[in-house]
């Protein structure tokens, strides 16, 4: 019973430091190589190769991800992260899509919205009973409807 | 009403569009294409200014600062191999001309800043050297790769020719000696 207690004690003392710590694949989809420009985990430049020569370094020390991301940005500058920095003009890339879409659906939920009502004012109108022929075409589809009597 | 406000809804989507495709044009006609291809057409176009960290000493280096002396500005990264093999002949060159005012000046570009200063202690470069990690200069200058190296004049005009791959090189080494005496010479 002790020693289950030491352990979970162990376990719960650990699990925060660990978790603190980043890998090398948390990092390399979140940052772009300089010279490709694709994300480091699809790129083997020599510059790419140096980049994660220094992140495994400081993943090794422990360093957050954001400690290792702002290290790289010092050097190369927001262009080495693949999502642009929550702060200032960066601030657009991030909130410009969302508006995007919330004005697209509210389009798109307009137009639906009066062509349904369209739609039923139309039905509406059939409802009404038929619109009377013109003169003219009844004779003529009499005449026609005549025939095949016969 | 509904009427006008289709139409002001249409004119209004003309007018993004139009105003997008001008923006695009604008941006294809004004785009710089660098100073590179311009060299390579015989021009003699004004090598773009910039000032950069130093990366072998604290403070700024600014290309201005040199006007009135020849120049030979050599793009390099410490990940690049032929940098590595070009430096020793650089080195050599900055130590023979530098008493005749010619000026040997490093530009390291997309490298981390501790590897590139391993990078010069190691192969011995002292000549100054500039820190560019973004790579700020690249477009400016037309860059394909590094290494590269240009020639400025002490008019502030780049001359000769943009040497491509390292200057040691069997297919650059006489080319580059050319260039210095042009440059002494201009």
């Amino acid at each position: 019973m002790r020693l289950l207690l030491a352990i979970a004690i162990t376990l719960a003392l650990a699990s925060p430091a660990a978790a603190a710590c980043p890998t090398v694949a948390d990092l390399e989809d979140e940052l772009i190589c300089p010279t490709c420009k694709t994300t480091l985990d699809q790129s083997d430049a020599p510059v790419a190769r140096q980049i994660k020569a220094i992140v495994a370094r400081r993943v090794e020390d422990c360093a957050s991800k954001q400690q290792i991301k702002d290290e790289l940005v010092a050097d190369f500058g927001p262009s080495v992260l693949a999502a642009p920095p929550r702060e200032g003009f960066h601030w657009l890339a991030w909130v410009l899509p969302p508006i995007g879409l919330l004005v697209a659906a509210g389009v798109i939920s307009v137009l639906v919205w009066r062509w349904s009502r369209r739609s039923t004012a139309e039905v509406a109108a059939d409802s009404n009973g038929p619109v009377p022929l013109d003169p003219d075409v009844e004779r003529r589809l009499d005449r026609e409807l005549a025939r095949y009597d016969d | 009403m509904a009427g006008w406000l289709k139409l002001a809804a249409q004119v209004l989507a003309l007018a993004l569009v139009a105003g997008l495709f001008t923006l695009l044009v604008w941006k294809l006609a004004t785009q710089d294409e660098g100073a590179a291809p311009k060299l390579g057409r015989g021009e003699t176009p004004p090598a773009p200014a910039f000032r950069l960290d130093r990366l072998d000493q604290p403070g700024k280096l600014s290309l201005a600062s040199y006007r009135g002396r020849p120049v030979i500005i050599n793009f390099w990264a410490s990940w690049c191999i032929p940098c590595k093999e070009e430096a020793p002949l650089l080195e050599s060159v900055w130590k023979q001309y530098r008493n005749r005012g010619l000026v040997v000046l490093g530009v390291d570009i997309n490298d981390v800043r501790s590897e590139a200063r391993r990078f010069a202690r190691k192969n011995g470069m002292s000549y100054p050297l500039a820190y560019d990690g973004p790579g700020e200069t690249t477009t400016d200058y037309g860059l394909t790769g590094v290494p590269e190296t240009f020639f400025v004049a002490r008019n502030g005009r780049l001359v000769c020719d943009r040497l491509q791959a390292g200057v040691h090189l069997e297919a650059n080494k006489d080319r580059f000696e050319e260039c210095i005496q042009e440059v002494l010479a201009a």
